[in-house]
């Protein structure tokens, strides 16, 4: 959906967070596509396979029958050097779970999109990121995108970064709060992010003219390396963003970070938050900041790899307590941005009270006053608690 | 900011009518955002749909409580739920009825406009005479009652955006443009 007229040379459109992924993909060439096409699923493949039919973008189209094989198509494209593609939800993503762990273990830098669905049952399908977070440990980058353009944006940056450190990326967003919702969205001249993003051309490939086995039985005394090899490509992964981001910034005007700081250059209370709960965030801070009260906003774009230095180097500046936000949660401990957060902050020599906040599970509306509320409660509440529950019936 | 609220039921277009109304004012050269009820949809359940107007860019991703405008698709939703819930004192509804706006009564604080736009919508062959479509008339009643967007962005962004039918629902637009009464 969507019609479109141009401004300043630049096709805009006016389209939901789905159409802004499938654009993305279509922008980075995607080659092969491979998705089951039912609930949890989105409109995102529903453009792409319209956009495969009509030749505006020349892929093969794979319909699987699950979304375990829809990674596993993912796979077998990239281990032969396509550039692949998929997306999924929720559910979806659970049963990609073994596959996921394949990908990166095979280096495999496939781009899939996730629309952050809560886990049934009961059934819901409203944002929750419990979904993705709970991939946290296979192997995939994974970036949490606040708006429309930044989920277009970053899934043509992920391809480049991805490729770069040969393993695979999840580009995440809200359900409904971006995936339904349209609003402006550039979509940059195809000639300008061929020259950002050229063609995929791995060293390593299925080929059957010159022939390689791949991800055969490893022994101990192999393996080992093999996973400190994946964990330092993760680490690069921190600078290959960020070097991805300002070449993508001097080319389109727009750049993002490892995460984003908001009015926190002063604050001596800095809410963590990720997402599109970022935006309204935002407009709390600015209120709080009219009434003079030193709050800022810290948005973690990167949660793999997490963005530990950056998140150190804001709060170094002075910051006295901190709130995160966590539409998640992992149940026996808390919610999960803040079990990162803490960790990442906790050799620090100065020590920082730090709060935990669950708020918005299963799509609950998160507020401006909500974030003000909470704000307010960190200011009071000396006492730490593990989770601090917002706006829960009990 | 200018927020506004679609009431209408599965199968009148209302979520459609958001973004059409979204993209008339991007045309403009405003800030838009527009998205449905966060909900499950059935064909004749009540459906609701939002749009965010400004001149400014949009950072607000909470859901919409207290709109400045109100759009009915449907007149039996008057009598079925509260439709001015939430709207701000000084706010305005467009209800799509064969009544004149005086027959409605909101507490008072309200402008209230009509247009008949299920029998523009079905002259046009806009739906069926059971269930016309009636999102694209009742925007160019809109546009003539509030003066948010211009009538030729409203035309254009339905060009833009209905796959089919595009010179009747353009006709429509124009007619209620006329015909609307406040």
């Amino acid at each position: 959906m969507g019609g479109g007229f141009i401004r300043r040379g630049w096709v805009k459109l006016v389209i939901t967070g789905n159409h802004a992924v499938s654009y993305g993909a279509k922008l980075a060439r995607a080659e092969v596509i491979a998705a089951y096409p039912i609930t949890p699923q989105t409109e995102v493949v529903e453009k792409l396979s319209t956009m495969v039919a009509n030749k505006e973008l020349k892929a093969k189209f794979i319909k699987v029958e699950s979304e375990h094989s829809a990674m596993a198509a993912c796979i077998g494209a990239s281990a032969v050097g396509a550039r692949s593609f998929t997306a999924t939800s929720s559910q979806g993503l659970a049963l990609m779970h073994e596959m996921l762990h394949w990908a990166a273990n095979a280096r495999l830098p496939v781009v899939m999109a996730n629309i952050n669905r809560a886990m049934g049952p009961p059934w819901n399908i409203w944002s929750d990121q419990t979904d993705s977070l709970a991939q946290r440990d296979t192997g995939w980058l994974q970036f949490y995108c606040e708006n429309n353009q930044e989920i277009l944006d970053t899934i043509i940056q992920s391809y480049k970064v991805c490729e770069k450190v040969l393993l695979p990326g999840m580009v995440v967003l809200d359900a409904f709060i971006l995936s339904h919702t349209s609003e402006p969205v550039e979509i940059p001249p195809q000639k300008l992010i061929d020259e950002y993003l050229p063609a995929y051309n791995p060293k390593y490939k299925l080929d059957v003219k010159d022939p390689h086995t791949f991800g055969g039985l490893t022994s101990p005394d192999l393996y080992y390396e093999l996973r400190y090899k994946i964990q330092n490509s993760m680490e690069d992964a921190l600078s290959e963003i960020k070097r991805a981001d300002s070449s993508f910034k001097r080319k389109f005007g727009r750049g993002y970070g490892l995460v984003e700081e908001y009015r926190a250059r002063d604050a001596d209370t800095l809410l963590i938050v990720s997402g599109s709960m970022s935006s309204t965030a935002k407009v709390a801070v600015d209120m709080m900041r009219e009434k003079g009260e030193r709050a800022g906003l810290l948005r973690i774009r990167v949660f793999r790899p997490f963005p530990k230095d950056e998140i150190r180097r804001v709060v170094r500046r002075g910051v006295k307590r901190i709130g995160v936000i966590d539409r998640n949660i992992s149940f026996g401990s808390e919610g999960i941005f803040f079990q990162e957060v803490k960790s990442a902050l906790c050799n620090e020599k100065r020590k920082v009270p730090i709060y935990g906040f669950v708020a918005g599970l299963g799509g609950r509306d998160v507020t401006v006053e909500d974030i003000i509320n909470i704000k307010k409660s960190i200011k009071s509440n000396n006492r730490l608690k593990d989770i601090i529950w917002v706006g829960v019936k009990k | 900011m200018i927020e506004i609220r679609f009431h209408g039921r599965g199968g009148q277009g209302a979520v459609v009518a958001s973004g059409i109304l979204a993209e008339a004012a991007f045309r403009e050269g405003k800030d838009v955002q527009s998205f449905p009820f966060f909900g499950v949809e059935r064909r004749g359940a009540p459906v609701v749909a939002f749009t965010r107007i400004d001149s400014k860019y949009i950072r607000l991703r909470q859901k919409i409580y207290t709109p400045d405008y109100v759009l009915v698709l449907d007149p039996t939703l008057v009598e079925k739920i509260d439709v001015a819930k939430g709207l701000k004192k000084g706010g305005s509804i467009l209800i799509n009825t064969d009544k004149n706006p005086d027959a409605f009564s909101f507490g008072g604080e309200y402008t209230v406009a009509t247009v008949n736009a299920s029998n523009i919508a079905t002259r046009l062959g806009l739906g069926s005479k059971s269930s016309p479509i009636v999102n694209t008339t009742l925007l160019g009643a809109f546009s003539k009652f509030t003066g948010i967007v211009g009538i030729k962005s409203v035309l254009a962004a339905i060009e833009g955006r209905v796959p089919v039918k595009r010179k009747e629902n353009m006709l429509a637009a124009r007619l209620a443009y006329e015909k609307v009464r406040f």
